[in-house]
């Protein structure tokens, strides 16, 4: 497909984070880079491929099938949500995607990667590198630092600890907390929280940010602050997928993707459709 | 490139990691430290104490021969022949020699006769008390009297009844001062004797204030008789109950000498330092299988702390180890980082407990006490338990960690607060 042109493009711009962190941030803080991809690229470019994923978890003599065949493509750049009530499958959906669970059956793709039949190992090093957490309740360590928890990930990617610390601080720059660097999460209010955890999902320049009820847990002005963040992340070309049972919040996306009983009820939901 | 040029850095960053964990885990680390800090150092401290016990007993009994067999005079209690109870025993010279005579296994005797009390001995204007043993020449090698100038009281000293005196270190310094003593006469009660030898003795000071003359010339001088008060005789090399068969020959021996019943043990008091040696030595096995018993115990119940505090460590890390597996760590990375956290803690810990043990017994041994002497400990039992501390933490550990280490991310992070 778009493959050749993709990596073309991609390549040496991820190189280059790691190489020097004056042009870490090029995608955040200059939107000149951006402009120069091609819109007709951008949007036919798939970021996710899901064929035909079943998923089952078998518990004793019954077999409980989560996911039923699901077909779903995501393009690079999208900001979408995906919806479904509890049982609907979605947080299975969501830990496929984020390697952090395996599938039965059918094909993944991330950014034209087979995701398949990884070893732990292996599947690590992809989170690692791929995908950006963020978790409806932070998960930051509460024995590190706000700049510690943004400089985590970099550490399983064995760089060197003062230049991880300097990016880390970039970032915490970013979301607004530059000042809050030295405090414990539990010196944080919870939007405080929240941004930490987005500075660190953001820190290893992943291809995809993976949000879990990102607002679940805070109030609704920070539920929107914390929304203005990611849309502003996505506006920067980054891939950002929200799983929520808010309306509110699913209407700040650009798609909308309903899921139900394990299978994908509308898989671009607009608005209007949902209200 | 990159890759290489960091690789030094990578083992600092990842102990950096792991300090950093445990300066923040206080109470986690002390838990675990605790445990394995307290095993050790109690047994090091038993070992160091059953040491310094047995040690000390030793050093008790290093003043007189272990094969040693002294015979004390009694009162008969039991009526025998015709003869009534409460007759006084009394030996003679001749009691000596029958000792000397019939009884091949016997290696040196000695016979002693006490003057009575406390003399004045006196030198040129010095006078002081001693007491004055009057000995044969065999009673050297009962006390281990060690000479240091001169000779010891000999057989001829007996036969001519010499006017001879051994004096004792002690004696010598009081008497004499710096002025060499051979030679020189010195005055006991009225009698003056001419010194003919000087001695220490490792039984203390105490010892060391006695004056040995020969036995003859003390039965001639101060009581014209051939008692003696007391026998004593060493053994040749001898087991225990050899000893034992020796000493009851002895017994039917001197009954029939002295005509009283031999079943009457207040007649004769025959004391076998052997017997006591061995007892000692008996309850020193006890006293070994027991403190070993002890340290073992204390060393199992080290192994059950460390290792409930390493599952109670695991599980109270799930979160995070959930966290950092959704960051993309490794499975190996998180035991690795599970295992040598406890390691290195056990580590210091036992390293603690080591030193702090050793120096609790250097502290014991700046104490005088009797009966406990030069406590140590083996330094290589302390390693070896501190290891298996170390190894049993991490085994411990290991399991859960490894069980841990698989469990989904998104499973582990919804566990605890």
């Amino acid at each position: 497909m778009l493959r050749i042109t993709d990596t073309g493009l991609k390549r040496p711009f991820i190189c280059l984070v790691f190489f020097d962190r004056h042009y870490a941030l090029p995608l955040l803080t200059h939107s000149k880079n951006r402009r120069e991809w091609p819109d007709a690229i951008e949007t036919r470019l798939s970021m996710i491929q899901l064929r035909n994923i079943r998923k089952a978890y078998k518990t004793g003599y019954t077999q409980l099938d989560v996911l039923k065949g699901i077909d779903l493509d995501i393009e690079a750049g999208a900001f979408a949500s995906i919806m479904g009530s509890s049982g609907s499958g979605k947080s299975t959906l969501l830990n496929i995607i984020g390697i952090l669970d395996e599938y039965d059956e059918g094909d993944y793709l991330l950014d034209g990667k087979m995701i398949k039949g990884l070893s732990q190992t292996e599947a690590a090093h992809y989170r690692n590198r791929f995908i950006g957490f963020v978790f409806q309740s932070f998960n930051l360590l509460p024995f590190k630092t706000a700049q510690e928890n943004v400089a985590l990930p970099l550490y399983y990617q064995k760089m060197d600890r003062r230049k991880r610390q300097d990016l880390a601080l970039e970032y915490l720059n970013l979301v607004g907390l530059a000042d809050w660097a030295e405090h414990l999460p539990n010196q944080l209010s919870g939007g405080q929280q929240q941004r930490v955890a987005i500075a660190r999902a953001l820190i290893t320049k992943p291809k995809v940010i993976l949000a879990d009820e990102p607002t679940g847990a805070l109030d609704s002005k920070t539920s929107f602050e914390v929304m203005e963040l990611f849309k502003k992340v996505n506006r920067e070309g980054m891939t950002v997928i929200i799983v929520t049972h808010e309306n509110d919040i699913a209407a700040m996306t650009r798609r909308i993707i309903r899921l139900r009983d394990g299978v994908i009820e509308n898989g671009n939901a607009t608005l209007s459709a949902t209200k | 490139m990159t890759r290489l040029y960091l690789s030094p850095m990578i083992d600092f960053d990842k102990w950096q990691e792991i300090f950093n964990s445990i300066r923040r885990h206080p109470l986690r680390t002390t838990l675990t430290a605790l445990g394995v800090f307290w095993g050790i150092f109690m047994l090091v401290l038993l070992l160091g104490a059953g040491r310094g016990l047995q040690n000390g007993v030793e050093y008790e009994f290093r003043d007189d021969a272990t094969n040693s067999v002294w015979i004390r005079r009694g009162v008969t209690s039991i009526p025998y022949q015709g003869l009534p109870k409460g007759r006084r025993i009394k030996f003679t010279n001749e009691d000596y020699d029958m000792l000397a005579e019939h009884f091949g296994e016997v290696d040196q005797i000695t016979g002693r006769f006490y003057l009575s009390g406390d003399q004045t001995i006196s030198y040129g204007k010095t006078a002081l008390s001693y007491s004055v043993r009057a000995v044969h020449p065999g009673h050297r090698y009962l006390e281990n009297t060690i000479m240091e100038s001169g000779r010891y009281i000999n057989e001829t000293d007996l036969s001519e009844f010499r006017k001879v005196a051994v004096i004792g270190a002690v004696v010598q310094k009081d008497l004499f001062g710096d002025e060499p003593p051979l030679g020189k006469e010195i005055k006991i009660g009225g009698t003056v004797y001419t010194v003919v030898g000087t001695y220490t003795d490792t039984g203390g000071d105490d010892e060391m204030r006695i004056i040995y003359i020969p036995v003859s010339t003390a039965q001639k001088i101060y009581a014209g008789t051939r008692e003696l008060h007391q026998l004593m005789f060493t053994t040749r090399d001898m087991e225990l109950p050899a000893i034992q068969q020796l000493q009851e020959e002895v017994r039917d021996a001197f009954a029939r000498r002295h005509q009283f019943d031999v079943q009457d043990r207040k007649a004769l008091y025959i004391f076998g330092a052997a017997e006591e040696y061995q007892k000692f030595m008996n309850l020193f096995a006890a006293i070994r299988a027991f403190v070993w018993f002890v340290g073992l115990g204390s060393i199992v119940a080290g192994v059950i702390g460390v290792s409930n505090i390493m599952l109670i460590v695991v599980k109270d890390r799930t979160r995070e180890i959930g966290i950092r597996k959704a960051l993309g760590a490794t499975p190996r990375s998180i035991v690795a980082m599970i295992l040598q956290e406890s390691i290195l803690i056990t580590s210091v810990a036992g390293y603690l407990g080591l030193l702090a043990g050793v120096g609790a017994i250097s502290l014991m041994e700046s104490i005088a006490v009797e009966y406990f002497r030069n406590p140590r400990v083996d330094l290589g039992v302390g390693l070896s338990a501190t290891l298996v501390l170390v190894l049993a933490g991490a085994l411990a550990g290991l399991m859960p960690a490894r069980k841990a280490a698989q469990i989904n991310p998104v499973v582990a992070m919804r566990e605890g607060g």
